[in-house]
């Protein structure tokens, strides 16, 4: 069976791949594309860690078939910060020591932004809600929170 | 693997009529990606139905909503209208998995994965909705509780594919809500899920129902016991309780990692019950 | 090195939330783990597993893989001398090589569901999968056992023929599953009890739980044609790795080199080796680098869980309130080989409180489950979940406060340990009087709505360690640690270092130095990194500023006592002063050929002094009565750091800590099939606590300097998970007034004693 030869735009670039069907688009990402960033935690859905975006929807990179992705736009982790300038989460991610191990960082920040495109005053409630795909097992949570919560707070302000 | 992705039913119906090894649809892919890196199910023939534009569409028909089966529950809650007509059937949905996942899984492959603890589909059987079929000898209707007869096994002929629902038309003072229960507050399989839809008249009074319950048998029960609890009552604490003991009745659950049979029938009639509570509030204030 | 932290040099850095060095590249995904690397060339490895729990090893037949197109090695126990029997600590418990070589390849039995049988290298990982399932192994099934309590019944079956319980008089002449018994003993309990007014006595039972780390394991080797081997592994320590390996496959350790990437978690669980010694025999035999990663399913199969156990704790105590008397006995699941943590759970069973007359008898039991590595504290939360417990029920009997209670028994500085040390300064009182103090302890509670507290210890470890600082030829300051960074640590030891040398916190640049180029450092474990590290990072400035100061003195042809370093500088005193300046460490580092050569220092110490850090939990929670569930409402850590150097990431440690104990004892456990197959080897079912789950987590440093450590620093990374269960336990205790005995207190454990106390008519 012959590859599949896909044409996508990823973090605003075209790129073009090779796969095979049964590989995931977190498989592509990482073994054919080289974005090391977005990461495979348990390769069911259950982690969030290789949390994308496709077509501006929230994902996870491990439930998405290379193949289906053609046409499609992909934004991930190495798409965030605009040249030397990190998105304000990422950014405050750093002030508020939301991160320890970091491993789950790139899924929390990818799916903390597409929050933070719908409303920018979330309560803490819907932070969590929105963010219960995504595990973390070193910070237990509460500087993610703060660090999302002060974003949004900081962006309403303009 | 061949993966295909026809941009029309006839192509899809063609694909799968014609596959001689094991052949799977895929919508949202939450289940199937998995299966498929488990060594669950090894396919030959992966078809994607997501080009194919009745699968995608949310349109009014004669009153009701036609839903097409490869719809996002994410797609689903943004709906402007469906949530204040369904919310029962719209939360379900959007309790599946996470984010992410509601970002892709679908109503028609909740269904056709063949959990009886898909959240959705509770909620599907107790608005009454009912599955559109395409297959080789062309369409048909099936209720939504008669399309999956047991865990994995559905009533689907080979070649064929759920196309759409349909949501029936709402009579005034009608509302759902569906509710489970997980140890956790997201992420689990439903332990117990329970879907109830009614309408309730002016002076309170129920006039219709649908109960349907989740993860407590082999397939997702409609459970018309529980509905006759309800209709004609004004849900109150003898109408409850009528209502719990039907859903316990109802619950023939298996033990296993997320819960014994005892809890999941304890707690078919609180949800039932809850689920109920809420639905008729709903119902009120429409 | 006993300066104090009073003679410290002035904190600019120490103390405050600085950025840390290696955050940008986390944020933005650049930050490289161990699943992150590739080299030209790799082969993807594989690894085959056992699907039974117990089964004698008949034959392996690789033929047909081998010759599958795309395979270019396969290892199997074949290809791993056996290790004569020795015992190595492992992080903070020990381990033995000849199971070490057993574990990471089975030999003659399988002894566990997942242990690994075989492994093999191809050019991608579709030829690897199917080159997996045609190597043909011929397994004669055994009955097996789980449970730690069946495995220690004469007649259970047994795992390993020359297991013969040590600790035991006279020994035994039977094989058994107990490997061994430990004991403390204090006083003389029977007297003790005699003396108590009132005595609880009860049996708890926990399931076996996993560290839960997100990122699976991960390693890159890359064997030479002359055996020198490169490898990047995901690692709390890339040193005992190095050894371990070298053992495993007969290579010097000079010849192997390890890199640790960046880690996604550990826990302890990434203590121990699993893939490693694989992927550098499947690279040996194959002469291209082997790539090696787990799935989700194999950490749950087959890397280290914690113990589960069974713990009876009888304690008596005086009416007034004295504890007088305190009896534990503990069987500790070890998994299929011996070494689970209960020597640890034993000594911090009852360290946090001043007893008389104590005895602690723990058992380590063998069964058909995988290997048991370190978590977080390992064997602490156990023992102290029970010991917790049944202090909050003397509270209830003696109708005294709990936190009074716990007060009034609490180790202090002086009191002797039953396990031996007699205890310096900490911090236990001021962690429970912070805890006293806050407005959460004083809201009111609804029905169903509960209260409880607890405290916890862990001793904390120095151990080798090597470190060092160069100075630049621009001033700027390399640090090179040796110790995986799991949470910060680069960030606390930069501070160390920038207010140490007094420059710039943003001129100090640190990294992870691989095994080549530093002294051997113990891991990362043991709450050891931050304190151990920053002795070394002092240890290595001070030879740069006696360096600096006689460098200064060559140049301005000054005696030492006309010198001193102070503020980044080297200071001219008296009328030094009146002829020359100031000079500062980039001046020096201009001129650092002239005046001798390069400039830095090395910290190589073997960190002793580690004080204990104890802490207090509080928490509040509600049940829903009608289903069982609960949900934490509200939750307050206090703990003694002795001196924060990072307070952010101490604050994180202690969050981090609370979580896991939220879901160790809400729901976490591993759940076995009558097969002996694990039924929830992934993140669905093998629950976690999720965002949503919980609350914020108030943390309150306390900080109860340590004298040993010149800035006052105690660890603080694993004492967070040891207060959780007992506290939740006993909040579940307030809310509805059945003590729980068995974790996790999951729903329908809670209803059905819910529903059991209603039926008996117990209100």
């Amino acid at each position: 069976m012959a590859k599949h030869h896909i044409e996508a735009v990823v973090n605003g670039d075209a790129v073009e791949f090779l796969c095979e069907t049964e590989e995931t688009l977190l498989d592509v990402l990482r073994d054919t594309l080289h974005l090391t960033g977005s990461k495979e935690g348990c390769a069911s859905g259950d982690c969030g860690a290789c949390s994308v975006m496709l077509d501006g929807r929230l994902v996870c990179a491990c439930l998405v078939l290379g193949c289906e992705v053609g046409g499609r736009h992909v934004e991930t982790i190495e798409g965030m910060a605009k040249g030397e300038t990190l998105h304000p989460l990422q950014q405050r991610f750093l002030e508020h020591a939301a991160l320890q191990c970091g491993i789950c960082t790139p899924g929390f920040l990818v799916a903390g932004k597409a929050l933070l495109e719908r409303t920018l005053s979330p309560t803490e409630t819907e932070v969590r809600y929105w963010l219960a795909g995504n595990l973390c097992r070193c910070t237990g949570y509460d500087k993610i929170v703060s660090a999302v919560m002060d974003t949004a707070a900081a962006m309403r302000k303009g | 693997m061949r993966y295909e992705a026809p941009e029309s039913l006839e192509g899809a119906v063609a694909l799968l009529a014609a596959a001689t090894g094991d052949s799977r649809v895929l919508a949202g892919g939450t289940d199937l990606l998995v299966q498929m890196r488990t060594d669950i199910v090894d396919p030959e023939l992966i078809v994607d139905i997501k080009r194919i534009p009745e699968t995608r569409a949310i349109t009014e028909e004669k009153g009701g909503w036609r839903i097409g089966a490869a719809v996002t529950g994410a797609e689903l809650k943004e709906h402007p209208r469906l949530t204040h007509v369904w919310p029962g059937v719209v939360e379900a949905a959007n309790l599946i998995g996470s984010t992410q996942v509601q970002g892709r899984a679908t109503l028609g492959g909740n269904l056709c994965n063949g959990s009886p603890a898909a959240d959705s589909v509770p909620a599907l059987i107790a608005a009454g909705a009912v599955a559109t079929l395409a297959g080789p000898q062309g369409t048909r209707d099936l209720p939504v509780e008669d399309v999956m007869l047991g865990p994995r096994r559905l009533a689907l002929r080979k070649g064929e594919i759920v196309v759409s629902f349909l949501l029936p038309p709402r009579p005034k003072g009608s509302s759902d809500a569906y509710l489970r229960f997980i140890p956790r507050t997201e992420m689990d399989i439903a332990v117990v899920g329970a879907g109830v839809s009614l309408t309730v008249d002016g002076a309170g009074s129920i006039t219709a129902a649908r109960v349907s319950l989740g993860a407590v048998a082999a397939r997702v029960l409609l459970v018309a016991e529980a509905a006759q609890a309800l209709i004609g009552s004004r849900l109150d604490r003898p109408a409850q309780e009528r209502l719990e003991a039907a859903a316990r009745a109802a619950c023939r659950p298996i033990d296993d990692k997320r819960g014994t049979t005892e809890f999941r029938i304890e707690v078919a009639g609180v949800l039932a019950r809850r689920a109920a509570l809420i639905a008729l509030d709903r119902a009120r204030t429409s | 090195m006993a300066e104090t932290m009073t003679n410290g040099p002035s904190q600019t850095y120490v103390g405050t939330r600085t950025i840390r060095p290696d955050g940008v590249d986390k944020v933005t995904g650049r930050a490289r783990f161990g699943a992150d690397f590739d080299l030209p060339g790799q082969l993807i490895g594989r690894v085959l597993r056992s699907p039974h729990a117990h089964a004698r090893i008949v034959s392996i037949d690789v033929s047909k893989a081998a010759a599958l197109p795309g395979v270019k090695a396969i290892v199997t126990r074949d290809d791993f001398a056996d290790q004569p029997s020795e015992f190595i600590p492992a992080g903070e418990m020990m381990m033995n090589y000849r199971d070490v070589v057993r574990n990471v390849m089975a030999r003659e039995k399988a002894l566990y569901e997942g242990h690994a049988v075989a492994a093999v290298a191809a050019t991608s990982v579709a030829i690897a999968r199917r080159a997996l399932k045609l190597i043909d192994v011929t397994y004669e099934v055994l009955p097996h056992v789980i449970d730690v309590v069946e495995a220690m019944q004469p007649g259970a079956p047994l795992l390993h023929p020359d297991l013969f319980t040590a600790g035991v008089e006279p020994k035994p002449d039977q094989p058994s599953n107990i490997a061994k018994r430990v004991e403390i003993k204090q006083g003389d309990i029977e007297a003790g009890f005699t003396k108590a007014d009132v005595i609880v006595e009860r049996e708890f039972k926990t399931a076996a739980v996993h560290q839960g780390y997100l990122e699976p394991h991960a390693a890159l080797a890359s064997v030479s044609e002359d055996g020198s081997t490169e490898l990047w592994c995901s690692t709390q320590g890339h040193f005992i790795v190095r050894a371990h390996c070298a053992r495993l496959l007969g290579l010097d350790i000079g010849k192997i080199r390890v890199t640790a990437s960046e880690i996604g978690g550990g826990f302890g669980g990434k203590t121990v080796v699993y893939l490693e010694p694989l992927a550098i025999a499947l690279s040996r035999k194959a002469k291209r680098p082997v790539k090696m990663v787990m799935s989700r399913e194999e950490v749950f199969k087959a890397s280290g869980p914690t113990s589960g156990a069974t713990v009876r704790v009888k304690l008596g105590a005086t009416k007034d309130g004295k504890f007088v008397a305190a009896f534990a006995e503990l069987k500790y699941q070890a998994g299929a080989f011996q070494g689970s943590p209960v020597q640890p759970g034993t000594m911090c069973a009852f360290a946090p409180y001043d007893i008389e007359h104590v005895h602690v008898i723990g058992y380590d039991v063998v069964s058909n489950r995988p290997k048991v590595a370190a978590y977080r504290a390992p064997g602490a939360p156990i023992s102290e979940y029970a010991v917790e417990s049944v202090v909050d029920e003397i509270a209830k009997k003696l109708d005294i406060d709990p936190i009074d209670l716990r007060m009034q028994n609490a180790a202090h500085e002086g009191t002797k340990a039953a396990y031996g040390p007699k205890f310096g300064p900490i911090g236990l009182e001021e962690t429970l009087n912070a805890v006293k103090k806050t407005e959460h302890w004083n809201t009111p509670l609804r029905k169903w709505q509960g209260r409880g507290v607890a405290s916890g210890f862990w001793f904390n470890i120095g151990g080798e360690t090597c470190a060092s600082l160069t100075v630049n030829e621009d001033g700027t300051i390399s640090l090179m640690a040796g110790t995986p960074d799991i949470g910060g640590l680069r960030a606390s030891l930069a501070a160390v270092a920038a207010d140490e040398l007094g420059v710039p916190y943003d001129k100090v640049q640190p990294i992870i130095g691989d095994t080549g180029s530093l002294g051997f450092n113990f891991l990362t474990g043991g709450s050891r990194s931050a304190f151990s590290g920053s002795m070394a990072i002092v240890e290595a400035a001070k030879q740069i500023k006696t360096d600096l100061c006689a460098r200064a003195c060559k140049l301005w042809e000054a005696e030492p006592d006309q010198v001193e370093f102070s503020g980044g500088h080297v200071k001219p005193l008296g009328a030094l002063a009146e002829k020359v300046k100031p000079m500062s460490i980039a001046d020096f580092a201009k001129v650092a050929g002239k005046t001798g050569g390069p400039i830095g220092g090395v910290g190589r110490i073997n960190a002793q002094g580690a004080g204990p850090s104890f802490g207090t939990h509080l928490v509040d929670l509600e049940v829903d009565p009608e289903t069982g569930r609960v949900t934490i409402l509200r939750y307050t850590v206090a703990q003694d750091a002795g001196r924060a150097l990072h307070p952010a990431y101490v604050e994180g440690q202690f969050q981090g800590g609370a979580v896991q104990g939220i879901g160790w004892a809400l729901n976490e456990e591993y759940i076995y099939g009558p097969d002996g197959k694990l039924q929830n080897a992934g993140f669905l079912d093998y629950r976690m606590p999720v965002a949503s789950d919980v609350p914020m987590i108030d943390a309150i440093l306390v900080e109860v300097g340590n004298p040993k450590h010149p800035y006052g620093v105690r660890g603080v990374g694993e004492t967070p998970i040891v207060p959780p269960l007992g506290a939740i336990a006993n909040a579940m205790e307030n809310a509805t007034g059945i003590r729980f005995t068995e974790l996790p207190m999951s729903p329908p454990r809670v209803l059905r004693a819910l529903k059991e106390r209603s039926l008996s008519g117990r209100a």
